[in-house]
């Protein structure tokens, strides 16, 4: 994979940014969960306002081959993940991701129509919450972009991450949710093939 | 064995190991998982015959705990912040009728204004409680020091608070080692109460004692905690023999023992302190960490140990005593600087993280490099991630009212 | 058993003598545990020593010894514990001023997980550990239903510290807060504060009323509460010599004056509803009551405030039409 993305290799720190009530927490824990079941150390910590559904969320990751001793915020971002573009608009959401980062939004606009005054080095679009809805009925974009991220960068297997669902998830709820993670994977390397052709990606 | 799992279940779970009689508790954030995840696993059969009580208040939690403990029980409850200080009555009470309660305070700031976010000020608060204070610096030395809390707590019949940051640590998820039970049960002997109701033998808990006896009884408290210090070590020692992992004690250091500056702290920011430090050798500055693990009783002898000699040791404190502006304004900076009484180290006492503003790897660097530069206050507290800008609006604004 | 009617005028320790041995009090028994011993240093005439004594020698001889007590701050407290004396024969444990039935309630909970559920919890404050500070924890610990029995001594102030007005200081009462100066009648007039039947709409098994006149029914309703499972409390009215500025003789009789004025109301109720009352027998004016309490003198000086005695009068007429206390009255 790290033909692909070359910044993001095995050792990342991703920051996930969303509202509450959409699985921002969750996401993070998930990818942590997937990086150790790789065996690999792993640390999500979310940073929490009161407990509201709505209000803007954000959550990190970090994954790294040694233990991580540290539990600062990140705030120099291999890969920022968007769960709800509306907060593109936000300030400080693409704040320390370095021009070959990766900015991974859940949106239908391809990368060029969001709007963005400047982009980092890669970016990708994958239609979350329509994906989710499809297979959940309900616009949950987490594990969706869980998979995308297996697909664009070498922090995670796909097979990791479906575990990780599977182990958080019991039953059809896990199923269904492997599933989309599949989805995302999908589209993601579908979107890097065009990327390649200087389509939907940078 | 290491699991990918939320600090706050991890010290539920080990908590469950520890096998209480009655964890009695009150919702306050950042508490709330642990107490979830015992209600759970109370009631899923996985913390034995234990009684789990939600009561009406912080202050009705610790006083179940005390009636528990009273009654021969292990008791263990959790709190944080104003859940500590609706405590603050009965946590001398606790102390002074030698029960060995446990608690975990998920540090969080005191308001107003109202805050949701983590630093000591709930901790210092209630640094004279008589309560043993041990702070974490990840989420495993959480887990392994609720272990040697209890056998602490049970061994000098003193309550022990166990502190770990909120949501830095209790909503951070981690690779962590749950001790096995037998582990658990190979450090944490069944409690035997100093004095307990019992029918068979009818005492009285708790009577009252005048100008006759109560130096007395404060003399020996003091005596007794200062004895605690060995305790603790001890059973930090203990638990490495059992459990094959280093936890606990009095202090930690990190490339300290030839550091020209040191950097003293509590909690999670001492691993992020020691990436700095790492960084700052590769850059051929001298500088290392101690951490102060066990709070209260302050462990003078090894602090002093760990800092004599050094050049400059930088106190970063996540409270501040309020009213002490200069050069011992803040709380873990007061006993370094008594400790270092006498000896030529200069000390610079810094204020930083309070309410929740994280303890970044540049703040730390920062620090580092001005304390070598000799660009930072040795005479005056410093706020070292305050927002002048902010703070000179607000004072324009109160004056322009006023 | 012929049934016997006792009418207790005159002298009070009429009773035991003539009843059958089964239905003697357990003050009659000389092998009672004298749960609080001689020797403590309670006022004289103090209405909370007497009650307390057959409060717990009755609940020592209903759980067979198998017992112990939790104890607020308060008079109790002190006058039973200076160090290094102590006036317990039961297992005691004082840990603050309000927190009493949160302490019991882990006390419970503590025997149960421990295999020792068959010793019985019981949990003693003043009225200001009851129905002001303490409070919170109280209602936690009923709406829990923890298996505690809580005992409330009312002396309605706060005698410990010097007689300052309490929750349950009746109005127009002078005390160190209260005095009657200037324009002040003593207590205000406020809504009142029935613990008892705040305590019934926590819907708790047992809730019951009593006082130091009448120590067969206080005996038979601790007997009672100890029979039941869940929380259980009693509110004793125990009449201060200090604090009401009565004579230590007439702890009992302005006890029992209280309960004839219907001025206290003296009832029982099972899960939230009244199940018994203690009928007044022969009705006497509530001014007959404060008349032998200088913390109402002010009442009766020149010109004296007779609307306010009215006042109070109103309100044991209220009493007595709410819980049906005359003869041949409904509950």
């Amino acid at each position: 994979m790290s033909d692909t993305c070359p910044a993001v290799t095995r050792a990342a720190e991703v920051r996930f940014h969303g509202r509450g009530g959409q699985g921002v927490v969750t996401a993070a824990e998930l990818l942590s969960t997937a990086a150790f079941d790789q065996g690999r150390a792993a640390q999500a910590i979310p940073s929490f306002g009161s407990e509201r559904t709505g209000a803007p969320v954000a959550a990190f990751c970090r994954v790294a081959d040694e233990p991580i001793r540290s539990h600062d915020p990140v705030v120099t971002p291999d890969v920022v993940v968007v769960q709800d573009p509306t907060m593109l608009q936000v300030p400080g959401i693409l704040t320390g991701l370095p021009a070959e980062g990766l900015l991974l939004v859940n949106s239908t606009r391809r990368p060029d129509d969001l709007g963005l005054p400047e982009r980092p080095g890669r970016t990708v679009t994958v239609p979350a919450s329509d994906l989710a809805r499809a297979r959940l009925g309900r616009p949950l974009p987490n594990t969706v972009l869980l998979g995308a991220l297996a697909g664009l960068t070498g922090i995670v297997s796909l097979a990791a991450v479906q575990e990780a669902i599977r182990s958080r998830f019991s039953g059809e709820a896990g199923e269904q949710n492997a599933a989309l993670a599949e989805d995302g994977f999908r589209v993601a390397r579908g979107q890097l093939t065009e990327g390649a052709r200087g389509a939907a990606t940078d | 064995m290491l699991r990918q799992i939320e600090g706050s279940r991890a010290v539920a779970e080990t908590v469950a190991r520890c096998r209480p009689d009655v964890v009695a508790a009150y919702p306050i954030s950042p508490q709330t998982h642990i107490v979830e995840a015992l209600s759970d696993l109370v009631a899923l059969g996985r913390a034995g015959s234990c009684e789990f009580l939600m009561v009406e208040s912080e202050f009705g939690a610790l006083s179940a705990c005390i009636g528990a403990s009273a009654a021969g029980g292990r008791a263990y409850t959790a709190t944080a912040s104003q859940g500590l200080l609706f405590m603050a009555e009965a946590l001398p009470n606790a102390s002074g009728l030698r029960l060995p309660i446990v608690m975990t305070v998920a540090n969080r700031a005191l308001g107003a204004p109202i805050n949701i976010w983590n630093d000591h000020s709930d901790a210092m608060s209630q640094r004279d409680a008589g309560w043993i204070q041990l702070f974490a610096s990840s989420n495993q030395e959480a887990v392994d020091l609720h272990v040697q809390a209890f056998a602490v707590a049970e061994a000098l019949h003193v309550p022990v608070m166990v502190n770990m940051d909120g949501f830095v640590l209790t909503h951070a998820m981690e690779p962590i080692d749950v001790p096995e039970q037998d582990q658990v049960d190979a450090l944490v002997p069944p409690f035997r109460p100093l004095h307990v109701l019992d029918p068979e033998h009818p005492v009285t808990i708790g009577a009252m004692v005048g100008p006759e006896a109560f130096t007395e009884v404060k003399y020996l408290e003091t005596r007794r905690h200062l004895a605690a210090l060995d305790v603790v070590r001890d059973a930090a020692a203990r638990f490495e023999q059992v459990v094959g992992r280093r936890s606990g004690g009095l202090v930690s250091t990190y490339r300290a023992e030839d550091a020209d500056i040191v950097l003293v702290g509590l909690g999670s920011l001492l691993g992020t302190a020691a990436d700095v430090v790492d960084e700052l050798r590769d850059a051929g500055l001298a500088v290392g960490v101690v951490g102060v693990t066990c709070f209260r009783p302050w462990p003078f002898d090894a602090v002093r140990d760990a800092l004599a000699g050094k050049e400059r040791v930088v106190v970063l404190n996540r409270a501040v005593s309020v009213g002490l502006g200069s050069t011992l304004g803040s709380m873990v900076g007061t006993d370094v600087r008594l400790t270092l009484g006498g000896t030529p180290v200069t000390v610079h006492d810094v204020v930083a993280g309070l309410g929740g503003r994280p303890v970044t790897r540049d703040l730390i660097r920062r620090l580092f490099e001005d304390a070598a530069a000799g660009d930072l206050s040795d005479r005056e507290l410093v706020f070292a991630d305050l927002d002048e800008g902010l703070a000179q609006r607000e004072l324009a604004r109160e004056e322009f009212l006023s | 058993m012929t049934e016997l009617k006792l009418y207790q005028i005159g002298t009070f320790a009429a009773g035991n003598r003539l009843l059958d041995p089964a239905d003697r009090t357990e003050q009659s028994n000389i092998g009672r545990t004298n749960s609080i011993t001689s020797g403590h240093r309670a006022c004289r005439g103090c209405g909370e020593a007497l009650a307390a004594r057959v409060v717990l020698d009755a609940a020592m001889r209903a759980s067979d010894g198998r017992m112990v007590t939790v104890n607020a701050t308060g008079c109790l407290e002190v006058f039973s514990t200076p160090y290094p004396e102590s006036a317990w024969r039961v297992p005691w444990l004082h840990s603050l001023f309000g927190n009493a039935a949160a302490v019991a309630s882990g006390v419970a909970a503590s025997l149960r997980a421990q295999g020792r559920g068959d010793v019985r919890v019981v949990a003693q404050a003043g009225d200001g550990g009851t129905v002001d500070i303490g409070m919170g924890c109280l209602s936690g610990m009923f709406e829990r239903d923890d298996d505690v029995f809580f005992i409330c001594y009312d002396n309605q102030g706060y005698m410990n510290t010097g007689v300052q007005r309490s929750g349950a200081t009746p109005a127009a009462a002078s005390t160190a807060t209260t005095r009657p100066v200037g324009s002040r009648i003593g207590n205000a007039f406020g809504t009142g504060k029935s613990l008892p039947v705040i305590a019934m709409a926590h819907q708790i098994p047992y809730v019951a009323t009593a006082t130091v006149a009448d120590l067969h029914d206080l005996e038979r309703k601790v007997t009672t509460a100890m029979g039941i499972h869940g929380s259980r409390y009693l509110h004793v009215l125990v009449p201060c010599p200090l604090g009401w500025g009565t004579d230590s003789a007439d702890t009992v009789r302005v006890a029992r004056l209280a309960t004839e004025s219907g001025f206290f109301p003296v009832f029982e109720a099972r899960d939230g509803e009244v199940t018994g009352v203690h009928r007044i027998r022969r009705q006497v004016p509530v001014e007959d009551y404060l008349r032998l309490q200088t913390r109402f003198a002010h009442l009766f000086g020149d010109p004296g405030r007779p609307d306010v005695v009215e006042r109070l009068q109103r309100q044991a007429d209220r009493s007595i039409a709410h819980f049906g206390l005359l003869e041949g009255g409904q509950p």
